[in-house]
C-alpha cells in the first residue's frame, strides 16, 4: 500500500510511517489529504528524529566501532545532509526511514544505519582525504564531506555519475570531487588516501586501491547484494605496509546457544 | 452475428438442451474424439505455459519468487471450479459456446497476461523493507492466474457436461499435460521464451477450433474463432513477451557499464545463458583471491545464468604469466599440497575457471564434468579461441553429465583414481535443479556423494570443496559436518585427521583427504595460508590463535564449529547452532537450507538492522506462499457452498467427496514432485529427468485413467480399493526398483537410466490416474451439481500440495513425502465409502426404474 501511494503522495509529513503501528492508517489518511510539497522544516524534523533513533542504537555498535556508540561527529554529519535530496521524488516520503531505497540503475542508497556505521569505522578526521568508489546517489560522499577535508568519488554508470555531480554541486558540497570512471584503478592523481569507501559491489578487492591507501589508512567494503549488507569488510594498512582485514557483522547475533556460551 | 441467426441458433439450442439432458447418461452428441483431442490440446498448452512461465519468472525475478508466483497463479484452476459451481445452471447448457470461448480466452490471456506481468514493478528484494511489495506480488499472481482459469474452465465444463466419459476426458487431460511437458522442454530449447509463449497460445487456439468442430456451434463459431485468432495473432506477436531481468540482478547491473553487451545467448530447460563482453570496464571475477595479490586478472567474458553471475571465461593466449593470480586463490591450496603433477577431476566445470587453474598449476590430466551442454559448447566452440582452446587441450577430457552420474559410471568402469577432485562452489548452479521446483536438490554435496568421491581418490588424493564464506558460517560448517558424517560412515575413527579448511574474506575451501593428513602437508598448508593471508579454519592439530589472524572475525565460529563437528560431541554442536547445518543425505539433499524455526523471532527482530541477510529466503518464501494460498483456497472452496445442491442423502454429506478430492489433489502432486526430485538422482541430467518426471508421470496417469473408463460405473468402492492397493504396490515397486537402479545402473548411458527411471514410476503413475476420474464419475451419477466444485477442490489442493511437497521434503525427506502421499490415498479410500452399500442400493433402484 505504501509503495503504491508513495507515487501520488509527495508529502513526507508522515511520522507514523516510521513508528510502525500507525503506518498504514497514516498513509491512508495523509496520503489523500495533503498534496503540497513538504517544507524544509518537516524534513529537518524527520532528520533529527532519525539521528536520535541512530543514537539510541549506541550500545549495538559499541563492539564494532571500538568506542561506545556512534561518534557524535558522524551523527552530526548525518544530521546536516538532506537525504530527501538524494532519492528520486517518489521515494522522498521514505527518505528518513532507516531503510535502503531504490535510486534507479540497479542501485540503492544505503540504509542510514549502515552509512553511519561505515562512516564511523572509517575514523574520519579533519584534514583527511577520502576516496569513494561508487558514488551512487552521492549521499555517502555528502556525509563524509562534513567530516574530512576532501572527498574524491568515482562512479562508472554515466547517468548516476552525472546526477550525483549535479546534485552535490547544487547542494554546495564544494569539497567533493566526482569523476566518471572505473573505480578499480582508484584515483592515482590524488593518492594516497587516509580512507577509502568501496560502495559499489566488489567481486574482488582491487589491488590498486590497497596501494593507494596510506599506511595507517582504513578501507571499508560492504559485502552483500543490493538491499542487504552481509557484513562490512574493514581493511587496515598498518604502518609497516602490511594489510590486515576484519569482517564486521552489522547485527549483533550469536549463532550458538546452550552449552556453547 | 445477425440477430436472426442468433435467434435461430437459440431455438435450436433449446431443442438440443432436452436431447442433451437425456443424453447425459448415455454420452453426448459431440464428436467424442475431437472433444478429447481438444481437451488434450488445452491441457498440453496449459502445462507448457506453466513450465515456460516458471522460466520466464526465474529470469525476471528469482527462482524462489518464481516458484511462489506460479504456485499461487495455479489457484486459477480452483477459481474456475468455484465459478462453475456458482454458474453451473447457466454454463453447462451453453457448453458448446463456453468451451471454445474458454479455450480462446486461454489463447489470448496466455501471452497477454505475461506481457502484463512484465509491467508489474514487483521487486522481491524490497519485500523485507516494504511489505507493500506484497501487493505487487499479488498483482503478479492474480494476473497470471487468468490463463489457468480459462484452461481449467474447459476441463470443468467438459466434466460437468459429460459425466459418463470423465475417465476418458481426464485421461486426455493427463496425456495432453504429459505431451505439454515435453513440448515445453522442446520449446525451451527452440529459442527465446517469447516464441514458446506464442506457440502455447496457438495451441490454445487449436483447442478452441477442435472444440468448435466437435460441437453444434459450427459455422458461426468456426468463423468467429478463426477471425479472433487471426486478429489476435497479429496483436499478440507484437506484445513485449521477453522477460526483463530485475534491475538488481548481476546481468542488469553489468549491462549498465559503458559498452558492455551480450555477445551470445542460449536457451534451454537448464536456464538462459548470456555471455557478456565489457571492453571498456573489464570484468574481474576472481572469487577467493588473496588480498596480497597485486595482479589484475586477464580479460574475461561474464557468463550469466538467468541473469545472475555464474562463471567467467578467462582469456588465454598461451602465455602463463597473466594467470599467475590463480596461484593466489583459496582453490589453489590442494595444488600446494600435491607432489607430482596431479590427475584432476573437476565436477561442475562451468565456463572452465577451475580447469584453467588446474592446467596452470601443473595438472597432467583434467577431466571436466559439466551437466549443461550449452555451457560446455560456449567454451568449446563459440569462444574457444578466447578461452585458448581450453576444452580442446590434449590434457583435458570433457564429459557432459552430473557429478553423481559421472562418479557412478567411473566407479562401474573401475577407472583409475584421481589425485584431486574439485567441486568449485557448493550450492551453486552447476549442481542445482533446472528450475521446476521451489527447493533445489544438491546431490553432489550429500554424505553419499562424498563417499563416492572419496572412493575415486588415488592414494594420497584430495577432495576440494569450495563454498561462499558467510558470517556466521553456514555452508562451510555444513560441508564439514557432511564430510565428517561421510568419513564416519567409512569407518574412519578420527575424521578430524582427514580434514582441513581455510577461508578468505569471500570464499572458503574444505579439503578431505583419502588418508590422514601427513605433517609435511600441514607445514605446506601453513605456508600457503601465511603467504596469501588466508586463515586456516581447521587442520589436524590447529591451535586457536592460528585461526583468526588475517581476516579477523569478532569470533571465529568456523574454527570452533569445525573442531566440534569433527569431535565425537558433534551432535551437541549441531543441535545448539542457530542454523541448520546437519549433514545432508540423498533423501533430503537441500544443501542451501539453513533455516531453523526457533531462530525466526530473533531474526525477525533484527531484520531492520540488516539481519534479513541471515534469512535463507527459500523456505520462508514457501511459507509465505502457503500463508497466501491457504486462505485463498479456503475461500474458493467455501464460497460456492450455498449455491451448491444440498446433500440428497443425509448419510453422504458434502464434506466426504470434498475430503476425497482434497486428498487426491494433495497426494498426486506430492508423489509427482518428490518423485521428480528422486529421478534427478538416478537419471542425472536435468533434461531427461524432467521429461521422465513430469511427462512420464502424467502420461502413465493418463493411461491409467483411460483404463478406468473400461470399468462399469457401479461398484465404486471395490474399484477404488483396487486402485489404492495398486498405488501402494506401485510405490513399493518404485522404491525397490529405484534403489536397485541407483545402485547398479550407474554405468549405463543417460537414456538407459531415463528408461529405468520411467520403469520405476510407470506402474505407480498408472494406478494414480484412476481414483480421480472414478470419483468424478461417481459424483456425476450421485450429485452432478457438485462436479465443478470437486474439480475446483482438486485444483486448490494441487496448489497447496506443490508448496507442501517442498516443505515436507525439506523437513522430512523425499521418501517420507511419498509415504505421506500414500497415507492420503488411504484416507481418500476410506472417507467416501461409508454410504457405499446404501448408494449401491440406490443405484439398483434407479436402474430398476429405467
Amino acid at each position: 500500500m505504501d509503495a503504491v501511494r508513495a507515487r501520488s503522495d509527495p508529502n513526507p509529513r508522515r511520522r507514523g510511517v516510521r513508528r510502525g503501528k500507525g503506518r498504514l492508517l497514516a498513509a491512508l489518511l495523509l496520503g489523500v489529504a495533503a498534496q503540497a510539497p513538504a517544507a524544509e522544516e518537516d524534513y529537518a524534523a524527520q532528520r533529527r528524529e532519525l539521528v536520535a533513533e541512530l543514537r539510541g542504537r549506541d550500545p549495538d555498535v559499541a563492539e564494532e566501532t571500538g568506542h561506545s556508540g556512534f561518534d557524535a561527529r558522524v551523527l552530526a554529519a548525518l544530521a546536516t545532509v538532506p537525504r530527501e535530496r538524494f532519492v528520486p521524488a517518489p521515494q522522498r516520503p521514505y527518505a528518513y526511514l532507516d531503510q535502503p531505497l531504490p535510486i534507479g540503475y540497479g542501485q540503492t542508497i544505503s540504509q542510514p544505519f549502515i552509512v553511519a556505521l561505515m562512516t564511523d569505522l572509517l575514523r574520519p578526521r579533519p584534514g583527511q582525504r577520502v576516496l569513494e568508489v561508487g558514488t551512487g546517489s552521492g549521499y555517502q560522499a555528502a556525509v563524509l564531506a562534513g567530516l574530512v577535508e576532501k572527498v574524491y568519488s568515482v562512479e562508472i554508470v554515466p547517468p548516476l555519475a552525472r546526477q550525483a555531480a549535479e546534485r552535490l554541486t547544487a547542494l554546495g558540497y564544494a569539497n567533493v570531487q566526482t569523476r566518471l570512471g572505473d573505480g578499480y584503478y582508484g584515483w592515482p592523481e590524488h593518492a594516497p588516501f587516509d580512507g577509502i569507501v568501496v560502495t559499489a559491489a566488489a567481486s574482488s578487492i582491487p589491488p590498486p586501491l590497497i596501494a593507494q591507501l596510506k599506511p595507517g589508512g582504513r578501507m571499508l567494503i560492504p559485502v552483500g547484494v543490493p538491499y542487504f549488507t552481509q557484513n562490512l569488510m574493514l581493511v587496515e594498512k598498518r604502518e609497516d605496509g602490511r594489510v590486515r582485514s576484519r569482517q564486521i557483522l552489522p547485527v549483533r547475533f550469536v549463532p550458538l546457544t546452550g552449552g556453547h556460551e | 452475428m445477425s440477430e436472426h441467426a442468433s435467434l435461430a441458433r437459440r431455438s435450436r439450442h433449446v431443442g438440443a438442451r432436452h436431447a442433451r439432458d437425456r443424453s447425459r447418461q448415455s454420452g453426448g452428441e459431440q464428436n467424442p474424439l475431437l472433444l478429447a483431442l481438444s481437451i488434450g490440446a488445452i491441457s498440453a498448452a496449459a502445462l507448457a505455459y506453466q513450465v515456460l512461465l516458471m522460466h520466464w519468472l526465474a529470469i525476471a525475478h528469482w527462482q524462489p519468487f518464481a516458484a511462489m508466483i506460479i504456485s499461487l497463479a495455479l489457484l486459477g484452476h480452483g477459481a474456475s471450479g468455484t465459478a462453475l459451481s456458482l454458474l453451473r445452471g447457466w454454463a453447462v447448457p451453453r457448453f458448446d459456446r463456453l468451451y471454445p470461448l474458454s479455450a480462446a480466452g486461454f489463447a489470448l490471456a496466455a501471452p497477454a497476461c505475461a506481457a502484463l506481468a512484465r509491467a508489474v514493478p514487483f521487486n522481491g528484494l524490497e519485500l523485507v523493507w516494504r511489505p507493500a511489495q506484497l501487493l505487487w506480488l499479488a498483482a503478479l499472481y492474480l494476473t497470471l492466474a487468468l490463463p489457468f482459469f480459462f484452461a481449467a474452465s474447459c476441463f470443468g465444463l467438459a466434466f460437468a457436461r459429460y459425466g459418463e466419459r470423465i475417465p476418458r476426458l481426464y485421461g486426455a487431460d493427463l496425456l495432453g499435460a504429459g505431451l505439454g511437458a515435453l513440448a515445453a522442454l522442446a520449446l525451451l530449447y527452440a529459442g527465446p521464451l517469447r516464441i514458446g509463449l506464442l506457440a502455447v497460445s496457438a495451441l490454445g487456439a487449436l483447442a478452441a477450433l477442435l472444440a468448435v468442430g466437435a460441437g453444434t456451434w459450427r459455422r458461426a463459431g468456426v468463423l468467429a474463432v478463426l477471425l479472433a485468432v487471426a486478429l489476435a495473432a497479429t496483436g499478440l506477436s507484437r506484445l513485449p513477451l521477453t522477460p526483463a531481468p530485475n534491475a538488481y540482478k548481476d546481468l542488469s547491473r553489468t549491462l549498465l557499464l559503458p559498452e558492455a553487451a551480450i555477445v551470445a545467448e542460449r536457451h534451454s530447460p537448464q536456464g538462459w545463458l548470456a555471455v557478456v563482453e565489457s571492453p571498456a570496464v573489464p570484468l574481474r571475477y576472481a572469487p577467493g583471491l588473496s588480498l596480497s595479490n597485486t595482479q589484475e586478472p586477464p580479460p574475461q567474458l561474464g557468463v550469466y545464468l538467468d541473469g545472475e553471475a555464474a562463471d567467467a571465461i578467462v582469456r588465454y593466449h598461451g602465455r602463463p604469466e597473466p594467470l599467475a593470480y590463480l596461484q593466489r586463490t583459496t582453490a589453489a591450496l590442494p595444488y600446494a599440497l600435491l607432489d607430482s603433477p596431479p590427475r584432476v577431476l573437476v565436477l561442475g566445470a562451468g565456463a572452465g575457471l577451475a580447469v584453467r587453474q588446474a592446467l596452470s598449476l601443473g595438472a597432467r590430466e583434467v577431466v571436466a564434468v559439466e551437466p549443461n551442454p550449452q555451457m560446455m559448447a560456449l567454451v568449446r566452440e563459440d569462444f574457444a579461441e578466447f578461452a585458448g582452446g581450453l576444452y580442446a587441450d590434449p590434457r583435458v577430457q570433457v564429459q557432459i553429465d552430473t557429478p553423481r552420474a559421472f562418479l557412478r559410471a567411473a566407479s562401474a568402469r573401475r577407472e583409475p583414481g584421481y589425485d584431486l577432485i574439485v567441486l568449485p562452489l557448493a550450492g551453486s548452479f552447476s549442481d542445482a535443479a533446472a528450475g521446476v521446483q521451489a527447493a533445489d536438490e544438491h546431490y553432489a554435496f550429500t554424505v553419499e556423494a562424498l563417499r563416492e568421491m572419496r572412493a575415486r581418490l588415488a592414494p594420497g588424493g584430495l577432495l576440494a570443496l569450495g563454498h561462499w564464506q558467510k558470517e556466521p558460517p553456514r555452508d562451510g560448517l555444513r560441508l564439514i559436518a557432511t564430510a565428517a558424517a561421510a568419513l564416519r560412515a567409512e569407518g574412519v575413527a578420527e575424521p578430524g585427521a582427514h580434514v582441513a579448511a581455510i577461508r578468505s574474506w569471500d570464499l572458503g575451501l574444505v579439503l578431505i583427504a583419502g588418508e590422514p593428513l601427513a605433517p609435511d602437508r600441514i607445514v605446506r598448508l601453513r605456508d600457503f595460508t601465511e603467504q596469501n593471508g588466508f586463515d586456516p579454519v581447521y587442520f589436524p592439530g590447529i591451535r586457536a590463535e592460528e585461526a583468526n589472524r588475517f581476516t579477523e572475525l569478532a569470533r571465529p565460529y568456523g574454527f570452533e564449529g569445525a573442531r566440534a563437528l569433527l569431535s565425537p560431541a558433534w551432535r551437541e554442536f549441531v543441535a545448539g547452532y542457530k542454523f541448520d547445518i546437519r549433514p545432508t543425505h540423498d533423501d533430503a539433499p537441500w544443501f542451501s537450507h539453513f533455516f531453523r524455526w526457533r531462530v525466526l523471532p530473533e531474526l525477525w527482530a533484527l531484520r531492520a538492522q540488516g539481519g534479513a541477510v541471515l534469512f535463507d529466503s527459500g523456505y520462508l518464501l514457501l511459507l509465505a506462499a502457503l500463508a497466501q494460498a491457504l486462505p485463498l483456497a479456503l475461500v474458493l472452496i467455501v464460497l460456492p457452498l450455498r449455491a451448491l445442491p444440498r446433500a440428497q442423502d443425509p448419510a453422504m454429506p458434502r464434506w466426504r467427496p470434498a475430503l476425497y478430492f482434497l486428498c487426491l489433489g494433495l497426494a498426486f502432486l506430492l508423489i509427482e514432485i518428490a518423485g521428480l526430485a528422486r529421478l534427478k538422482r538416478l537419471i542425472g541430467l536435468p533434461l531427461p529427468a524432467i521429461a521422465v518426471g513430469l511427462a512420464g508421470f502424467l502420461v502413465f496417469a493418463g493411461l491409467g485413467s483411460l483404463y478406468a473408463q473400461r470399468w462399469p460405473p457401479q461398484a465404486f468402492a471395490p474399484r477404488l480399493h483396487r486402485a489404492v492397493l495398486a498405488i501402494a504396490l506401485g510405490l513399493g515397486w518404485h522404491l525397490a526398483a529405484f534403489g536397485l537402479a541407483v545402485d547398479h545402473a550407474g554405468a549405463l548411458p543417460p537414456a538407459a537410466r531415463a528408461l529405468l527411471g520411467l520403469a520405476s514410476i510407470a506402474p505407480l503413475a498408472f494406478a494414480m490416474g484412476m481414483p480421480f476420474p472414478l470419483g468424478l464419475r461417481r459424483l456425476a451419477h450421485e450429485a452432478p451439481g457438485l462436479l465443478p466444485w470437486a474439480w475446483g477442490i482438486n485444483g486448490c489442493a494441487s496448489v497447496l500440495a506443490a508448496l507442501l511437497a517442498a516443505l515436507l521434503a525439506i523437513d522430512l525427506g523425499l521418501r517420507a513425502t511419498l509415504l505421506i502421499a500414500l497415507a492420503l490415498y488411504v484416507v481418500a479410500a476410506g472417507c467416501w465409502r461409508a454410504t457405499e452399500s446404501k448408494r449401491q442400493a440406490n443405484a439398483f433402484y434407479t436402474q430398476g426404474e429405467q
